[in-house]
């Protein structure tokens, strides 16, 4: 686990703030870090490297996160970082003006890493340009949630090799998805055929664009895919007009031994989690352990957070500053 | 609800020989017989059971001479309250199916403002249960596109076309959000499904009760705007446009709102529209000494408006006519204008109101019964309106010439509320045939 010294670095920005923008090389980069560090982590004995000993990781979680804090945390724990956890709630302060505050405050404090969270999109990259550590995207809004593309493009690669070539279908609640938005940007690169499968209230303006083709009905979309990836719907949007009822949504879009007929054999289902069981996935298909790999995605969200924390905190780098300039 | 069940006994071979066969579908116009056998058409066709002098029929068929009249495929009505169930004291499904097959009507599609709303499967097969077992007329629902038509939250939509639904529609109420329209267009489109609006600017109508003009000047009534529709038919083209949705406007009654569909056509908006007869057979001066039969919604409109619905039937702008059978109780129309119910009956005087216009030599025999039968059968996709083997036998023998003169005592449908009380109109129903078992015969 040495630190790449070649000339050009293999991931040779600050931050992670986003999947958009990246190389294959990047990208495949930073899953080979991750690669290693799955098997370490498998270890009955103790996990805790000296990677990062004396070295201060921040989560600074302006939303309420369980999964991706805990997991970041972990994972710096592990690398022997000094981790402090803040969540700020962002209904109880100011955005915009407080934002930048709290940043230039932690900033005086002289962290290695900030792993910053925020339900405004932009805001992360905001905050980024205020203060002169690396910045990890915790997930901005519906804009991108970096780590857990990675995680589910590692989690794909270690069962089918290679991303390239495989047809994977997004489904469910695309419109306020930043893990749709990182994934279709992380497939796209890599070179797979990205789908998503929703009704046309759940799927933002121009998505296409994006570098997907879109369905609006599951058996359609499903046909021959390799992988399928649930999304989480969020039952408060009910109220807001984006389906008219979880028993309709799940008649047409949840996920069922039935429409899962259409994919391919042996296609992988995947789901960023926490699960609405009968909403948009079947509780008998997410517990599939043939074929469900939800509990693995979390095992790889733990890697690859080590290998993205241990990539943006280089050994004997001084040359770091605010992007700004 | 204690109907006794009709008689189902399936009807054995009946030749229709002597008949002017008119099938708008396919263009036919010409004398000749049709065969049924059961429940279905087996044949037709000038050639049919013909001989060198009259007409061959083998035995075993039983033969209804029809004597030169009209047999066409039964009517489509696309807009029709019965009243049931809730407000039965104005109709129900019996009744109306006795005025509609009475009026040659075979199909026609029910607006879900009942009671309960229909924005739920179980009232869809509610209505289809209880129209299968009365055995007349055959009826479809719409479905809500929102819960109880208030307006609000989307009704499952997906599920409800499941269970029968031909097309979505909060009826007699209009979509007043454009958000929530736009989000209801949005989701249809996910099933390709049809939206019908009844386009009226709510703010706008206001507490107005007939056309604003000179006419509701002088009355002193409020009036409603020929604006009011303008408006909301812009708007929901628009909203179409965008989501790429199929949109129905019904009961169009104004010169305006035509001029704007048949642009929004051109541009290829996937928009169609319907009108009743009212709109084309009566202006805002039948409204004339306070008569409540005549306030409807949209209110009658001027001579104006009235020719120019008769050249958007002429030019295709308008792709059907429907009832708008509303039927309402004596006491809902026998107090001040103002406080009257809107609406009328037209189940019994479709047909003959629309063959004015092949009268009056705006349509010809063909077009005017397509749009009664083909036109809009196909705006909903229902399984009528066309002459073919194989398809259900439900057809309507009519006599174009024989006249008779609307009376609102004597109407067929339980409610009286006709805006058409002592016309004299020419086309009588002679024969209405459901699945091959005759519904209605004229004594």
């Amino acid at each position: 686990m040495t630190q790449n010294k070649s000339d050009i670095p293999s991931y040779p920005h600050r931050d992670l703030l986003g999947i958009e923008g990246l190389s294959p090389i990047e990208i495949s980069f930073l899953l080979d870090r991750s690669e290693a560090f799955v098997e370490h982590n498998r270890q009955q004995t103790s996990k805790k490297l000296d990677t990062l000993y004396g070295r201060t990781v921040v989560n600074l979680f302006f939303e309420n996160s369980t999964r991706t804090r805990t997991s970041f945390e972990l994972a710096a724990k592990r690398l022997g970082a000094d981790v402090i956890n803040m969540t700020v709630e962002s209904s109880s302060i100011k955005k915009g003006e407080t934002l930048i505050d709290t940043a230039m405050t932690l900033n005086a404090m002289h962290p290695d890493v900030l792993v910053v969270r925020h339900s405004e999109s932009g805001a992360v990259k905001l905050l980024s340009e205020k203060v002169n550590c690396a910045v990890i995207s915790g997930g901005d809004g519906s804009h991108e949630h970096p780590t857990q593309a990675l995680l589910d493009a590692l989690t794909i690669r270690r069962r089918r090799g290679d991303l390239a070539a495989l047809t994977v279908a997004i489904c469910g609640d695309v419109v306020h998805s930043r893990v749709a938005r990182s994934n279709i940007h992380l497939l796209n690169t890599m070179g797979a055929q990205v789908r998503l499968i929703a009704p046309k209230t759940l799927l933002p303006t121009k998505i296409e664009t994006m570098g997907a083709t879109v369905y609006n009905n599951m058996e359609e979309g499903l046909k021959d895919c390799d992988i399928v990836m649930m999304l989480r719907l969020q039952k408060e949007r009910m109220q807001s007009n984006f389906f008219p009822s979880t028993r309709e949504y799940f008649h047409f879009f949840g996920l069922t031994y039935e429409k899962l007929a259409n994919t391919k054999p042996d296609a992988l289902i995947m789901h960023p989690g926490p699960m609405n069981r009968g909403v948009e996935i079947d509780s008998e298909v997410a517990d599939d352990y043939g074929r469900s790999v939800i509990r693995e995605q979390v095992e790889m969200g733990v890697a690859v957070r080590m290998a993205c924390l241990e990539t943006m905190c280089p050994i004997g780098n001084d040359d770091k500053g605010a992007s700004e300039s | 609800m204690s109907t006794k069940r009709a008689d189902f006994t399936t009807p054995g071979k009946i030749a229709y020989i002597n008949a002017h066969l008119i099938n708008p579908a396919s263009g036919l116009n010409e004398v000749g017989a049709l065969f049924t056998n059961g429940r279905k058409i087996e044949d037709f066709g000038p050639e049919l059971f013909r001989k060198a002098s009259g007409w061959d029929v083998p035995d075993g068929i039983e033969v209804i001479d029809c004597k030169g009249l009209y047999l066409s495929p039964g009517f489509v009505d696309m807009r029709v309250q019965t009243g049931e169930p809730g407000f039965e004291y104005r109709g129900n499904l019996e009744t109306a199916g006795k005025s509609a097959t009475s009026g040659g009507i075979t199909s026609m599609v029910c607006l879900p403002n009942t009671n309960p709303v229909i924005d739920d499967m179980s009232v869809v097969e509610f209505v289809a249960r209880r129209a299968r077992k009365l055995g007349l007329t055959k009826v479809y629902p719409y479905g809500a596109i929102t819960k109880g038509t208030e307006g609000v939250e989307l009704a499952e939509m997906g599920l409800l076309a499941e269970s029968g639904a031909v097309a979505f529609t909060d009826g007699i109420k209009t979509i007043t959000s454009a958000k929530v329209m736009s989000q209801a267009m949005s989701y249809a489109s996910t099933f390709d499904l049809l939206l019908i609006n009844h386009p009226e600017e709510p703010t706008l109508a206001g507490s107005g009760v007939m056309n604003q003009s000179e006419t509701s000047t002088r009355l002193g009534l409020s009036g409603i705007p020929a604006m009011a529709e303008v408006i909301m038919v812009e708007r929901d083209i628009r909203i179409a446009e965008m989501k790429g949705a199929r949109l129905h406007l019904a009961n169009i009654s104004t010169g305006e709102a035509c001029k704007v569909i048949a642009n929004a056509k051109k541009r290829g908006v996937r928009v169609t529209c319907d009108t009743a007869p009212p709109y084309f057979a009566l202006n805002e001066t039948a409204v004339g000494d306070y008569r409540t039969f005549s306030k409807l919604s949209p209110p009658l409109r001027s001579e104006a408006d009235r020719l120019a619905i008769i050249e958007a039937l002429k030019d295709g702008t308008i792709d059907a006519i429907a009832s708008d059978h509303n039927p309402q109780d004596a006491e809902s129309k026998r107090v001040p204008f103002a406080q009257a119910a809107f609406g009328g009956v037209g189940l019994d005087t479709l047909f003959a109101l629309t063959l004015e216009l092949y009268h009056n030599e705006h349509l010809s025999m063909l077009e005017a019964i397509s749009m009664i039968t083909d036109k809009p059968a196909n705006l909903l996709n229902l399984p009528a309106g066309k002459l073919e083997a194989g398809r259900a036998a439900d057809l309507t023998l009519f006599d174009a010439e024989r006249g008779w003169k609307i009376d609102s005592g004597k109407l067929v449908s339980k409610s009286q509320n006709t805006p058409f009380d002592g016309r004299p109109v020419q086309g009588s129903v002679c024969r209405t045939m459901v699945d091959g078992r005759t519904v209605f015969e004229l004594s």
